[in-house]
Order: C-alpha cells, then sequence, then structure tokens
C-alpha cells in the first residue's frame, strides 16, 4: 500500500462516497469480510472451548500420549491455530493490497471520478 | 553480591545508554519522539512489539505460575498469544492507516471531537498508570531480590532509566531498547529450556511424568482447576486477556512507527512468532523450576512465584546463568516500562495539550517540549506511586489494564473502523461506559476486598464475585457505544465512507 502523493487530492478533491459505492471498492470489503469475519468467529470459539471444557468438565483431562492429556494437546493446538492463521492472512492479504493499490491508483488520485 | 551480576548488570545499563545517546541525536521533530519517524522495518517493530509486551509479569510471572499452579498457569500464556489474531485481523492496518501517535488519533480521524479526544486520553493513562505502578512495584521487589539492595533504590534505578531512555531518546531509544531486551529474553528462554530438556533427553512425555511427582498437587498438577475453580472467573479473565492486547496503548502505538499498514501487518506476524515461541517456552521453565528448584522454596523467596525462574537458572546453569537472566529480568523490566512511559506523555502531551488545549495550534518546538515535560511528568508520577505501593498486593493490576483496554479501548476502535452510523456520542459513552465499569467492578471485587486479612487492599467480603469484570464490562462497553450513538441523531455517513476508504486502501491526505 504505497503512499501515493498528493498532489491529486489537493488539486480536485477525493469523493470518497464514489469511491465507497464503487464496485472494485465494494468488491475489496467483500472479500475482506469473507475473510476476516468466518476466521475471527473461528479463533474465538476454538479460543473459549478450551477454558469453557476445562471449567464444565474433565474429559479432556484423558491422557493421549503417556501423561500428556487432551487439555495439553488443545492447549498447544491453540499456538498452532495462530500461526496457521497468521500465514495464511498473509497471503490472502497480498490480494488485498493489490486490490486495494489498485483503487487508489485508478479511482483516488484522480478525485474519485473515474 | 555476585560480581558477576553486577557487570552482566552494568552492561545492560551501559548498552541501553548507548543506544540512547544514538537515539537522542537522531530524535529531531515530534515525529521522531512519538513514533521514531515510521520509520522502522517489520522484523523492528515485530521484536520491539514482543519487547513491549513480553514483561516481567509475563516472564517471571508466567514461569512461576506454572511451576505453581501447573496447567492454569499456561492459561495466561495461551490468552496473551490468541490476542495478537485480533491484533492482526481487526486492528493493526486500520490502526495504522489512520492514526498519528495515538489511539485518540485514530478515533479522531473520523470524528475531530475534543470530548472523544479527551475521553480517550484518559483511558490511555488509566491503563498506562495501572500498567506502570504493577510493573515498577513488582520490578522493585524483585530487583531488592535479585541484587538485594533496598526496595525504593530499586524503583528509583528503574524509574531513572526509563526516564532518561524516554526524555532524550523517544521512541527511536525505546525501540531499539526494546528489541535488544526481546533478542536477550529469548536468548535466555531458549538456553534454560534447552538445558531443562537436555535433563529428560527431550523426551517431553518423560517431563511430564516427571513433574506429576514432582510438586504437592502430584497428578492434579497437569491438570486444569487447581487455581482457576471458578468457571466464570476463568472464562472472564480468559476474555479480557485476549481482547485486551488490541486496545494497550503502548502496544497500538508501536504500529505508528511503521511506514504502512503492510509494515504493521508484517510486524504483527513478527511478534506473534516470537511471542509465540516464547509462550511454549513458559512450559518448560515452569515444569522445569517445580521439579529442581521445588514449590516449597519457590514460595520461601517469593509467595508469588516471581523467583522461579531465576532460581531455575541457579540450579541448572549455576552463578553464571543466574546471573544472565537476572540481567534478563532488569532489560525486560526498563523495555516495558519506557513503552508506558512514553504511551503515556503522547496522551497527555500530544492529546491533551497539543491538540485539545492548542487546538492542534502548537509549533514544534512547544510540541516537543510538551512531550518531554510530560514524559518526565508521567515518570515521576508513576515512581512516587509505585514507592507508596510497595506492600500493596499489585498483581492484579495488569489484569485490570487489560481489562479497561478491552472494554473500553477496543469497542471504540471496532466501531469507529466497522459501524457506519457509530458517532461521537457513542464514541464517548463507550470509552467512559467501559472505563468506568471495569473500574467500579475491580473496586467491588476480591482483589480489592476479601475476609481475610493481607490477601487484598481491604478486608471485607467482594460485592461483585469475578476477580477480572471482564465478562461483564466488555458487554458494558459495547452496550454503551451502541446506545450511545442510537439515541443520538448525529450521523456522518460521507465521513464515514472516507475512513472506510482509507482504513482500507491506505490511502492518506497531507497531515
Amino acid at each position: 500500500m504505497a503512499q501515493p502523493k498528493l498532489v491529486n487530492e489537493e488539486k480536485n478533491h477525493v469523493d470518497f462516497e464514489k469511491v465507497e459505492s464503487s464496485p472494485q471498492f465494494k468488491k475489496l470489503m467483500e472479500n475482506k469480510k469473507k475473510f476476516i469475519v468466518p476466521m475471527t468467529i473461528f479463533f474465538l470459539v476454538f479460543y473459549f472451548l478450551l477454558p469453557i471444557s476445562t471449567s464444565y468438565g474433565t474429559f479432556l483431562n484423558t491422557p493421549v500420549f503417556g501423561d500428556i492429556t487432551w487439555a495439553w494437546v488443545f492447549a498447544v493446538a491453540q499456538f498452532v491455530m495462530t500461526w496457521v492463521i497468521c500465514s495464511i492472512y498473509v497471503k490472502k492479504a497480498n490480494t488485498f493490497d493489490k486490490d486495494a493499490d489498485q483503487i487508489v491508483k485508478e479511482q483516488i488520485e484522480r478525485g474519485g471520478k473515474a | 553480591m555476585d560480581p558477576v551480576v553486577i557487570i552482566l548488570f552494568l552492561a545492560i545499563v551501559l548498552l541501553t545508554l548507548v543506544i540512547t545517546y544514538f537515539a537522542a541525536k537522531r530524535t529531531k521533530s515530534t515525529g521522531d519522539f512519538y513514533t521514531a519517524g515510521g520509520g522502522l522495518t517489520g522484523w523492528q517493530n515485530g521484536l520491539a512489539i514482543a519487547g513491549d509486551y513480553l514483561s516481567a509479569a509475563s516472564f517471571l510471572g508466567i514461569a512461576g505460575a506454572i511451576a505453581l499452579n501447573g496447567f492454569d498457569g499456561f492459561f495466561y500464556s495461551i490468552g496473551f498469544l490468541i490476542a495478537y489474531l485480533v491484533v492482526l485481523l481487526l486492528v493493526a492496518e486500520p490502526l495504522r492507516n489512520l492514526g498519528k501517535y495515538t489511539l485518540a488519533d485514530m478515533i479522531n480521524s473520523r470524528f475531530n471531537a475534543k470530548r472523544v479526544r479527551g475521553a480517550a486520553a484518559l483511558s490511555t493513562i488509566t491503563i498506562v498508570l495501572f500498567y506502570m505502578i504493577a510493573q515498577l512495584v513488582g520490578a522493585g521487589a524483585l530487583i531488592q531480590l535479585l541484587f538485594d539492595i533496598p526496595y525504593w533504590i530499586a524503583v528509583l534505578i528503574v524509574g531513572v532509566m526509563m526516564t532518561i531512555y524516554v526524555l532524550f531518546g523517544g521512541m527511536i531509544a525505546t525501540s531499539w531498547v526494546q528489541i535488544t531486551k526481546a533478542v536477550l529474553l529469548m536468548a535466555g528462554m531458549i538456553i534454560i529450556s534447552f538445558i531443562v530438556l537436555l535433563k529428560f533427553n527431550f523426551n517431553i512425555g518423560a517431563m511430564f511424568t516427571e513433574v506429576k511427582t514432582a510438586t504437592s498437587h502430584g497428578a492434579d498438577y497437569l491438570n486444569p482447576g487447581i487455581k482457576y475453580d471458578n468457571p466464570l472467573g476463568t472464562i472472564s479473565l480468559m476474555l479480557a486477556l485476549v481482547l485486551g492486547t488490541a486496545g494497550l496503548p503502548h502496544i497500538l502505538m508501536r504500529f505508528f512507527t511503521v511506514k504502512d499498514a503492510k509494515t504493521a501487518r508484517s510486524s504483527v506476524i513478527t511478534a506473534t512468532w516470537t511471542i509465540g515461541i516464547f509462550y511454549i517456552l513458559t512450559l518448560f521453565l515452569g515444569f522445569g523450576a517445580a521439579i529442581y528448584v521445588g514449590q516449597s522454596e519457590i514460595l520461601a523467596a517469593n509467595p508469588g512465584g516471581n523467583m522461579a525462574a531465576p532460581l531455575l537458572a541457579e540450579a541448572i546453569g549455576g552463578n553464571i546463568l543466574f546471573a544472565f537472566i537476572s540481567a534478563v529480568a532488569f532489560a525486560t523490566i526498563l523495555a516495558v516500562v519506557a513503552g508506558l512511559v512514553l504511551s503515556g506523555a503522547s496522551a497527555f502531551a500530544h492529546d491533551i495539550y497539543g491538540e485539545i488545549v492548542k487546538k492542534g495550534k502548537a509549533t514544534e518546538r512547544e510540541q516537543m517540549l510538551a512531550a518531554r515535560y510530560a514524559a518526565l511528568g508521567v515518570s515521576v508520577l508513576s515512581i512516587l506511586l509505585s514507592l507508596g505501593a510497595q506492600y500493596l498486593n499489585v498483581a492484579f493490576l495488569v489484569s485490570l489494564a487489560f481489562c479497561i483496554a478491552a472494554s473500553a479501548n477496543l469497542p471504540v476502535i471496532l466501531y469507529t473502523v466497522y459501524w457506519k452510523r457509530f458517532n461521537t456520542s457513542g464514541a464517548v459513552w463507550a470509552l467512559l461506559t467501559g472505563l468506568i465499569s471495569a473500574l467500579v467492578l475491580v473496586s467491588m471485587s476480591p482483589s480489592v476486598f476479601s475476609p481475610v486479612e493481607g490477601t487484598a487492599l481491604f478486608v471485607g467480603n467482594p460485592i461483585f464475585p469475578l476477580d477480572n469484570p471482564a465478562l461483564v464490562s466488555v458487554p458494558l462497553g459495547f452496550l454503551g457505544g451502541y446506545l450511545g450513538t442510537i439515541f443520538s441523531k448525529e450521523y456522518d455517513f460521507k465521513k464515514y465512507a472516507e475512513v472506510k476508504v482509507r482504513a482500507n486502501t491506505g490511502y492518506r491526505s497531507s497531515n
């Protein structure tokens, strides 16, 4: 997301409402939403399942490997989940960046008049 | 005192002063002072975030909590890490795209109202002061133990050091102190974990089997429930941890030190990997301490368990490792409090003085002076408060700071970026409802009132049952913002269109 020179905005005022209602921008928002909302719901549910299941039950106390129980496996899975989501997001965000740069170039620098 | 301890201690003091000297020469504008001129790279800022975030409470507190309470201690590690997904997916990039120096800047990119800025500055200052007192009191007690010097001298040493970094070197010095500390801390963690694992021939299963018989808890040590036996209390704490980070002023401020949202993103990634590895390693420190130091000895050194990590270092690596880990703990404290001073100073000098009193018309020279006076003021105030708080049990202040951040700051950040109808009165309501409800509920909680003398600030029965009120105060913060918005007729869809476009494309005007 380069920060473009500001000359254009000063010369002709950007119509942000027009940019916002452009199909290009709407598509970007749609794509972001389709990724971020389900991911956020997923990681919050995954996270709260741990304290909820340890607080209201003891079924996670059954061993998996030797003395390591499901509670520990679930706890470590939280770390793995965090790193996996980070990596997926970075990939995904690169496509968002491209779309955003295009919107800046094609619409805003022309004063939202494209 | 051991000469090795003194040498390493002085080495850290010297190193950070050299950093500050060079940073001071590069600090010429308010932009340099608050945000290092926005010139940090992704990995630099990522390490600085880790250095800013991993406090002595994380390093020493969690190692101790795991050593004493087993699985329950590890809850903190998990919450503190997952919080970065909230930062990454919802907060970091729009924040970078909309803000300049402070959280209030970001909210005011949409509203430009003094009362919003004032409320945001108030919540920032409250969080910073609580967090700072917790850090300084903890630091004083710890340095007293590590280096065998009186509490007030320990607090003064840390206080003077943090003041010097921020006063002269601003964000550049603070960032590099944090980066240095992050590297030292990770090195210390990896060395201890490696030695612990080596003793078990890298058989983690064997370590679990050993620790099962090493403590007075027996097999229960490996199961959840030793410390957190109140389900709602546990969930409330976990809520504060996961949502609080994304509202902590000193963490949010770090995102203004990079040039754009893409770099902000890559710094969160570096931070998340570093912090994640750190918190995994807390497990080996905690178990190691339970096995090689033993719970009774940990408790004898410090009832909060804070000495578990240094004692483990001594038990498995002798004096040299003990000295190194003590020095790392010292560096850890310095890096965190410096970040706090800076974010507190920015709220006073930039938000209250520069934008509210001077209406954004202060000259560069005035702004710089104000920033330095504010840094000095925040430092002196927190040193004085901490000197008076030596005998108070302040551990709960950290989770209170997270709770206020989650209840007051996060709702406003999310509404500002994502809710079209949101307005000025909603922003003030969200901030104040979150802040006040967290404070009031904590003041009635078991952290403040306990029937057993000496375990809390006052003797008495708590009116509110949860130690950490996030489960109630976070929804109240969101509700306050919602009601404040819909009860006011004000709306500005045109401005929101601009905010939305800027937040998502990184497009900026000249300000």
